[in-house]
């Protein structure tokens, strides 16, 4: 009896045959609408800053090195891919490619870096979209935390900056009691 | 025959990595792609990976979620745990670099902040075809894709000088106005 549920068995799992995908030696596009990595063109990028005003983990960083020259750096590694920078650009300079093999050793190799001309204001001089329109940013100059280029260095970070004695109390942290209970 | 083909299997996989799912504080989605890559559709145990419930029986760790800070002594206790030589890595946007919480208060900035992690796997949730393709990458079947890129305006996109020029000469009625 037992080698008739055996045969059984045999037979119920050819029927199938194999599912199981050729992945790493066969290629698998990802389908249509998938977002990944965004490209950026920076032959249409106008430098407006709306991607980076709009990114939920803040991956694009803007720097005016000099009057004319911005400076727009992606940093690949906590990009959620949801696709918001590639939504709002005006110019479509923004295009969230089909490409996901992303894996690396190295958080630089997810990178990328634009160099965009300016124009200056005849009027008053300065650099377009230099001022200070969003909310975070005016918060940060009343001091509060903020993720530019320029304060990456002075600014504390998160615990990974935090002094070893402080790290160490992690290791007997506990969830706040109630009062009185 | 049989025997040169155990010959070059065994040169292409010296060991079988045996895995240990570490959740630091995920909101699941990842979690629940790494279950997918285990199933028989995506099949990682083609190259003798399996997933273990102890860190010591570990070569592998494989971290989901931006380490919070209650999970961060946790997440080093665990690393501690495997056996060397030992590799982590970080699935997802959170582990790789720390998502949208990289900042947070309680959120410890991503995988690097407790443990060294060997290979990142961005992606929110990165798709079961990345995470082979990231183990596939630890075992050097597959060659490394991503790379930085550096983009540069060679050409100034605007004649700046005409601009100035259209920009005068649109404001001479100013001047006419002041005559």
């Amino acid at each position: 009896m037992w080698l008739t549920s055996k045969i059984k068995q045999v037979v119920l799992a050819l029927k199938p045959g194999t599912v199981t995908l050729k992945y790493p030696a066969e290629p698998r596009p990802a389908p249509k609408n998938f977002r990944g990595q965004p490209v950026w063109d920076h032959t249409k990028c106008i430098g407006c800053a709306g991607c980076a005003d709009h990114c939920p983990a803040r991956t694009i960083l803007l720097r005016d090195i000099c009057q004319d020259l911005r400076v727009l750096l992606y940093d690949g590694a906590r990009c959620m891919y949801c696709g918001r920078c590639a939504d709002l650009c005006p110019e479509k300079a923004i295009v969230m490619s089909p490409e996901y093999e992303l894996a690396t050793g190295d958080r630089n190799d997810m990178t990328q870096s634009l160099e965009l001309f300016m124009l200056t204001c005849n009027r008053c001089g300065r650099c377009f979209d230099m001022e200070i329109k969003n909310v975070i940013d005016k918060l940060g100059l009343r001091g509060y935390r903020y993720d530019s280029l320029e304060a990456r260095t002075v600014l504390r970070r998160t615990t990974d900056r935090l002094a070893p004695e402080v790290l160490d109390e992690t290791g007997t942290f506990r969830r706040p009691e109630k009062i009185g209970g | 025959m049989a025997g040169l083909l155990t010959k070059a299997a065994a040169k292409a996989f010296p060991k079988s990595l045996w895995l240990f799912h570490c959740n630091s504080g995920a909101c699941n989605g990842c979690d629940i792609e790494i279950l997918n890559v285990l199933t028989p559709y995506y099949d990682v145990e083609r190259f003798g990976m399996k997933l273990v419930g102890s860190p010591r029986h570990a070569d592998v760790m494989l971290l989901s979620g931006a380490v919070t800070r209650p999970t961060l002594p946790l997440v080093k206790r665990a690393y501690e745990a495997m056996p060397g030589p030992k590799l982590v890595f970080g699935i997802g946007s959170c582990a790789a670099g720390g998502g949208c919480w990289f900042d947070t208060y309680n959120v410890s900035g991503g995988g690097a902040a407790a443990v060294p992690v060997d290979y990142l796997i961005p992606g929110c949730p990165p798709r079961p075809e990345a995470i082979i393709f990231g183990v596939a990458l630890a075992l050097g079947l597959v060659e490394q894709k991503a790379s930085p890129v550096e983009l540069k305006q060679v050409e100034f996109p605007i004649d700046a000088y005409l601009r100035n020029k259209a920009w005068e000469e649109r404001n001479v009625i100013y001047r006419l106005l002041k005559d």
